[in-house]
């Protein structure tokens, strides 16, 4: 195989005080790839995307760009050389034209001329397939094609190598599969592309190549179609993961003869159709269906999180009124909020504060839980969790993403609750991470606690719940369960074929 | 299939939304009063007096609209304008030249602009706290300067508060004699500094930078925009219409005082509001804010000529267009947002 090197990472260091983010790492990118650069959180993936990108500097090692060693000080100066990102968040100006923002702060000079900027977007849009045009404001379009207009302008830039950092993380199929023909092409075109993201699938979809990282050090370069994705797994977690599939034992009988625990008829909020629902004490269910189909609607509405219009709910047999969270919570409801960062840390009170704020609304305000208290709380769920922090009163916003989801876990778990809701836990966290959350949950309905789980991954909720019901345009289209809980009935179900 | 592309009527932007809406709004403020007031709004003579009144206030009101759309906030243009209409009478009155005292005026602006931004951008510290700061510093200058009130100098005063006259928009009063309309050179020169903002805001490299880091900084600086140096560039025109703005309030007081332009900082901000710039950055446009203060004007006009002529009834209004404002911005763009949404 001869194909022509782009980009060469060599014996790249890199420390932070006091830790080693990168050891002696290699990577290497030809031209016209899609190479998937993976590892769990805190292996070093983004530390080496901000090398490569000028954000942060190595402390040894060297970069080569077409057989030339470079260095590069800054994201300018790796835009200059041919090297260009595309962040998970959008970093565009959405204010601007998508005209100006693929144009703006690339070239000196006193004026703009906005007309020339239009036509030359237009061309570009139009030859990439991205449907925008110049002259739209960039907050008019969706994500989907906000993130196009990103890869348009590194594109336009001339660039070589094209790092796209979890772009497909708010995006839904439709719009993946736009991105990814859109990868195909510049791929033909040549250009190299470093591709970042927690999805497997999608790597094995669209990936030549993978690089595997594992807490700072390179464990491999492999051909996509040589790794078996068990194996990519086990080469990110660093140990042979046979109980991958192991703990999953699914009693799909567990719950199906206990007591209803929740049920709702009818039930409507601002945000959804009126639907009905029960589950079980033990029992795990999900929600599942396409992003925008109305899944996290249905369980915002049992929570009372959006506004409640109608429909009749009863817990254990008694109709009760559910019209804000802390009603749902004084039933024994916890619900554990899709976004993190949004509804769910607050990222400047410790950990300790943090766990113990659901327990804290419960009690109201005028019965402060005692330091000392809350500390043995604190402990006990840090310990029980296996959370890694440094201690109770370190920031939570100073965590890794897999940790703070702990927290807010341990802070719903806290409240003991008889039911409980998690939205999209294991979104972006590492896999080690996901299966011990998914312990958690069959662990807890094996002590009598209902669990609604939604994820966007079809294969977590296959191992943990024992019916799903699906949904698109926000109706519910379809309740799966027993032999019908397969991937392909559930994408059949979602589809629109008979279920 | 490509001139189809180009035919392609783009909807408006926030911005030019945000800014119709204003003029719209003035129209019907100006309308209302000419039928309330029973047609002392139909001379000429009340716009240009509105003008008059009101040139230093655009100014700075401009400036502000830039610092605002960068993402900032300036409350120390007033006190500024005050300082520099105190040691600009002070230096004439010594006998300094009129036309030097121009370039202290600057000076002046300049300085306070240069160590705002300094602070602001490349130390990282708030800009509230910051212009806070500098406004009570050049307040106390101010006072230091001088406790009483200074009067510039009768002859200076005449030589420098010239006015355009022109019969023809004048006025013609029960005998028959015809009062000629005036402008004052202040206006001129808020109205070549509105026109200079207004192509800086649109056309120019810098401008567009201004929009682009009061959008999103973060997104700016992967842009490869040199943030800090831009931050810097709006506070720094803030400083020097503030020092242009003091030599115009002083071509047309006359006189320097420590209460000289007092609570400016906050009309100006409300004029840029009304105009339809966001407080969060990255959309406003200027023509927006001159009509933001023609509107606050006309308001307070009404109000005053309707006999509510106590200061706070003033402010009570000022109050109320700002919250109906605020409301109708944020309900046009939430509009917006669920528009996009639903398509």
């Amino acid at each position: 195989m001869q194909e022509e090197c782009l980009l060469k990472l060599r014996g790249i260091d890199k420390y932070f005080p006091g830790v080693r983010a990168l050891h002696n790492v290699d990577f290497t990118l030809r031209k016209g790839e899609i190479h998937a650069l993976m590892g769990e959180n805190g292996a070093g993936k983004s530390t080496l995307i901000k090398i490569l990108t000028g954000v942060y500097q190595m402390d040894d090692g060297s970069i080569t760009i077409d057989g030339e060693a470079v260095s590069i000080h800054s994201p300018q100066d790796a835009q200059n050389k041919g090297i260009s990102t595309v962040y998970q968040e959008i970093t565009l100006c959405p204010n601007l034209t998508v005209a100006e923002n693929m144009f703006i702060g690339r070239e000196g000079g006193l004026l703009v001329n906005q007309k020339e900027y239009k036509r030359k977007a237009d061309e570009q849009l139009q030859s990439l397939g991205i449907p925008a045009r110049g002259g739209q404001q960039l907050g008019s379009c969706s994500l989907a094609v906000q993130q196009m207009v990103a890869i348009a302008r590194a594109v336009d830039m001339k660039c070589k190598v094209l790092i796209l950092d979890e772009p497909t993380s708010s995006l839904d199929d439709k719009e993946v599969n736009m991105l990814f023909s859109l990868m195909r092409d510049l791929k033909a075109k040549g250009v190299g592309i470093i591709f970042v993201t927690h999805f497997l699938e999608q790597v094995y979809e669209v990936s030549d190549r993978i690089t595997v990282l594992r807490n700072g050090e390179l464990v491999g370069e492999y051909l996509t179609k040589d790794l078996p994705q068990v194996q990519l797994v086990a080469r990110m977690m660093g140990k042979e993961l046979d109980e991958l599939g192991d703990f999953g034992e699914t009693d799909s009988a567990a719950g199906s003869d206990s007591p209803v625990f929740y049920e709702a008829s009818g039930l409507v909020s601002e945000e959804t159709n009126p639907f009905d629902f029960t589950i079980r004490k033990g029992e795990v269910n999900g929600f599942t269906g396409l992003l925008g189909s109305g899944r996290s609607e249905s369980v915002r509405a049992i929570f009372g999180a959006d506004k409640v219009t109608g429909g009749t709910v009863k817990v254990n047999g008694e109709e009760v009124k559910i019209s804000r969270p802390v009603d749902a919570m004084k039933k024994g409801i916890a619900y554990l909020a899709e976004d993190r960062k949004r509804d769910g840390i607050i990222a400047d009170l410790s950990v300790r504060e943090n766990i113990i704020l659901a327990l804290q609304v419960m009690n109201g305000f005028f019965k402060p839980i005692s330091r000392s208290e809350s500390e043995a709380f604190a402990d006990e769920y840090i310990k029980a969790l296996n959370i890694k922090t440094a201690s109770s009163e370190t920031p939570i916003g100073s965590l890794s993403g897999g940790n703070q989801q702990k927290v807010i876990l341990a802070r719903w778990l806290l409240t003991h609750p008889d039911y409980l809701i998690l939205d999209e836990p294991t979104r972006g966290i590492d896999v080690g991470t996901k299966l011990e959350i998914q312990k958690l949950v069959l662990q807890l309905a094996r002590d009598g606690v209902s669990v609604t789980f939604i994820s966007s991954e079809v294969e977590e909720m296959l191992r943990t719940c024992s019916r799903l019901i699906v949904m698109r345009d926000r109706h519910i289209v379809g309740e799966l369960k027993g032999e019908d809980l397969n991937q392909a009935q559930v994408m059949k179900t979602i589809a629109g074929g008979e279920a | 299939m490509n001139k189809n592309r180009n035919k392609v009527k783009e909807p408006l932007n926030d911005t030019q939304l945000l800014m119709t809406i204003t003029i719209c709004i003035f129209a019907v403020m100006y309308l209302l009063a000419i039928v309330l007031l029973q047609g002392g709004f139909l001379h000429a003579q009340q716009i240009l007096d509105m003008l008059n009144d009101n040139a230093s206030l655009i100014i700075v009101s401009c400036g502000l609209t830039i610092v605002m759309i960068g993402g900032g906030i300036d409350i120390s243009v007033g006190a500024v304008t005050s300082l520099v209409v105190m040691s600009c009478v002070l230096f004439i009155n010594k006998g300094g030249n009129p036309y030097l005292a121009i370039l202290l005026a600057l000076g002046i602006g300049l300085a306070f602009g240069a160590v705002h931004g300094f602070l602001i951008s490349y130390l990282d510290i708030q800009p509230f706290i910051v212009t806070l700061a500098g406004m009570f510093f050049a307040r106390g200058m101010t006072t230091i300067l001088s406790v009483e009130p200074q009067k510039l100098d009768e002859e200076v005063f005449n030589g420098i508060h010239t006015s355009i006259k022109s019969d023809l928009l004048g006025y013609r009063a029960k005998n028959g004699n015809v009062i000629p309309a005036n402008m004052e050179l202040g206006v001129v020169i808020a109205a070549v500094c509105v026109i200079l903002i207004f192509v800086l805001l649109k056309y120019c490299r810098l401008g567009r930078n201004f929009y682009a880091i009061g959008g999103n900084q973060q997104s700016a600086l992967m842009l490869g925009i040199n943030v800090k140096r831009t931050r810097f560039a709006t506070y720094l025109i803030s400083g020097l219409l503030s020092g242009i703005s003091g030599y115009v309030l002083m071509m047309h007081i006359g006189a320097g005082n420590a209460t000289n332009a007092a609570g400016m900082e906050m009309n100006a901000i409300a004029s840029a509001i009304i105009g339809g710039t966001l407080l969060t950055g990255g959309v406003g446009n200027v023509l927006g804010t001159v009509f933001g203060v023609l509107t606050l004007t006309t308001i307070k006009k009404i109000v005053v000529t309707s006999g509510l002529n106590q200061p706070y009834w003033q402010s009570i209004t000022t109050g109320g267009m700002l919250c109906f404002f605020i409301l109708l911005q944020s309900v046009v763009l939430g509009k917006r947002q669920k528009k996009k949404k639903a398509s």
